[in-house]
C-alpha cells in the first residue's frame, strides 16, 4: 500500500534521483538516504528548529516535510554554507562569537540565520531574538548567537551600502 | 517518532483531489503546508490511509482585491500574507496578527487554508476569520458552497467541512470607512499559540460608534463577544463603557483551563487584552476621521 515514489531533487547543487516511501521525512531523507548528517533532528515535531533547511530558498523544518513532496525542489543544508577551511561568513561570525557550545542546534540556527539575513532588516537585537525564537538552544548560548547574527547584519549592510542602523 | 505508513497522491486539480477524498471516504487527509498535520502524523495521533497533497494544484495561491475586501487562495503561505502590501493596506489587523503566527520557517510553509481547517482554538488566523466575518469557499466533487466563519469552527480542531470538501478560498469583506482596529495577544513565547488574545474593529461616525466587532481566544473555539459588542454599539466609547465591554468579553465563552493558564487567568487576560484592543481601535478610528 505504501509504494515508493521516485523523486528528482537537487541538494546543495547536486541532482539526485531516489525512490522514497511516502512517510520518509525530508530530515531522514537527507541524513539516511543521502548521508548528509549536518541536518540535526531534535524534536521531530517542528518545535526545536534544529532540522531547519532551505527549500527553494526559504527556511523550513525538514521534520515537517516529506521527501516525496519535494520532487523538483532545490534544498540547501548546512553543508552548503562553507567548509572547515573556508567558512561561510555567518559560520565565521558564529566561531568568532563562540555562538555554539555543544553544536546540536547550530545547523538550524545557521540556516534560519541565512533566511533572516535575506528577509529582514534585523535593525535591533529584539528583532534578531524574534527571528530566532523558533530555534531552541539548550546550552542557552543565545546571547552569543544574537551577537554573531548582529555582526553578520553589519557585514551585510556594509556590503549592500545600507547605512548601519 | 515516525509516521505510520500511508499512501500519497499529488493531484493536479481540485476535481481530482475531491474525487480521491470521496473515494477514500474519511480515510484521507489533505496535506497543504503540513505544519500542524505532520506533527500529528509524527506522533501517530493520526493514521490516514492516504495523504492528498494539494501543493501541486495551480491557482490556489493568490491575494486578490475584491469589492473593497480581499479574496485569498487557501494555499497562500503565511509569509505571503505577512508581507502582502494589499493586506497591509486593506487589513492591517491581519498584518499585525501575522507577526504572532509561529516562526519564519513555519510561515514559509504554513497556509491560510490549512490553519483555518485545522481549527486550533488558539490560532490567530481563526481569530481574524471570526472577527472579520470571513466567508469560506469549500469545493467538492458536486460544486462549491460558501460557509460563514461563524459556522465554520464547530469545536476545538473541528470544522464544518464534509469529508470530501476542500477549503478553496477565504474572502475577507471590506471595512467600512473610519474603522479602527486593535489586536492584542498573550503567549508564553513569541510565535507560540496564544494563551489568550483579543481583536477588535470599531467603526465611528463622529463621536459615536456605529459598528463594533470583538473576537477573543481563550475558550473551546474563537468566539465573538456579542454582549460586549452590544454595549459599545451606539455608545461614545467612553472609558466606563469600554471597561464594561472588556468585562463582558471575558464572559463571552467558558475559558479553557490547562497547564499554561487556569480559566480564571484566561478570563483576566481576555479582559485586559480586550480593553487594550478597544483603546487601540478607538484611537485609530478617531485618527482616520481627521
Amino acid at each position: 500500500m505504501n509504494k515508493s515514489h521516485t523523486i528528482r531533487i537537487k541538494v546543495n547543487g547536486t541532482a539526485y534521483e531516489r525512490a522514497v516511501e511516502p512517510r520518509l521525512l525530508l530530515a531522514d531523507f537527507l541524513r539516511e538516504t543521502l548521508g548528509l548528517t549536518g541536518t540535526h533532528i531534535g524534536c521531530e515535531h517542528g518545535i526545536c528548529g534544529a532540522c531547519t533547511v532551505l527549500v527553494n530558498g526559504h527556511s523550513m523544518r525538514a521534520c515537517l516535510l516529506f521527501a516525496v513532496q519535494l520532487d523538483g525542489a532545490e534544498i540547501d543544508t548546512v553543508e552548503s554554507l562553507g567548509t572547515v577551511d573556508k567558512l561561510h561568513p555567518l559560520q565565521e561570525s558564529f566561531r568568532e562569537h563562540h555562538a555554539l557550545q555543544c553544536g546540536f542546534c547550530t545547523p538550524g540556527m545557521l540556516m534560519t540565520g541565512v533566511d533572516l539575513l535575506r528577509k529582514r532588516p534585523l535593525a535591533t537585537d529584539d528583532e534578531i531574538r524574534d527571528g530566532l525564537s523558533g530555534n531552541l538552544c539548550r546550552c542557552t548560548g543565545y546571547e552569543h548567537i544574537v551577537a554573531a547574527i548582529r555582526t553578520a547584519v553589519r557585514e551585510r549592510d556594509e556590503v549592500s551600502g545600507k547605512a548601519v542602523r | 517518532m515516525k509516521p505510520a505508513a500511508f499512501e500519497y497522491a499529488a493531484p493536479s486539480s481540485l476535481q481530482e483531489a475531491t474525487k480521491i477524498l470521496a473515494d477514500y471516504n474519511g480515510e484521507a487527509k489533505i496535506l497543504a503546508g503540513g505544519q500542524s498535520l505532520v506533527p500529528m502524523l509524527n506522533f501517530r495521533l493520526l493514521k490516514p490511509q492516504i495523504l492528498v497533497d494539494i501543493n501541486r494544484i495551480p491557482n490556489l495561491d493568490y491575494i486578490a482585491e475584491h469589492n473593497g475586501g480581499v479574496r485569498i487562495g487557501a494555499l497562500t503561505r503565511h509569509y505571503a500574507l505577512e508581507t502582502s502590501p494589499v493586506i497591509a493596506a486593506r487589513f492591517p489587523v491581519i498584518s499585525e496578527a501575522m507577526r504572532h503566527v509561529a516562526h519564519l520557517a513555519i510561515r514559509n510553509r504554513g497556509t491560510l487554508g490549512g490553519s483555518l481547517s485545522h481549527a486550533d482554538p488558539a490560532a490567530e488566523l481563526a481569530l481574524m476569520a471570526i472577527l472579520l466575518d470571513a466567508r469560506l469557499t469549500a469545493a467538492s466533487a458536486s460544486g462549491t458552497r460558501i460557509i460563514e466563519a461563524k459556522d465554520f469552527f464547530v469545536g476545538a480542531l473541528s470544522n464544518a467541512l464534509e469529508e470530501s470538501e476542500i477549503l478553496r478560498e477565504v474572502e475577507f469583506p471590506g471595512f467600512p470607512l473610519f474603522t479602527g482596529w486593535g489586536f492584542e495577544e498573550f503567549a508564553q513565547r513569541l510565535g507560540d499559540f496564544a494563551v489568550a488574545a483579543a481583536a477588535a474593529t470599531l467603526t465611528m461616525s463622529g463621536a459615536r460608534c456605529t459598528q463594533c466587532r470583538i473576537a477573543v481566544i481563550g475558550g473551546e473555539t474563537v468566539v465573538r463577544a456579542v454582549n460586549a459588542e452590544a454595549l459599545l454599539t451606539s455608545s461614545s466609547l467612553d472609558d466606563k463603557t469600554i471597561t464594561a465591554a472588556a468585562k463582558a468579553a471575558a464572559q463571552a465563552t467558558p475559558m479553557n483551563s490547562d497547564l499554561r493558564a487556569s480559566s480564571d487567568l484566561r478570563a483576566h487576560l481576555v479582559e485586559a487584552l480586550t480593553r487594550r484592543a478597544l483603546e487601540a481601535a478607538k484611537h485609530r478610528a478617531l485618527e482616520k476621521q481627521q
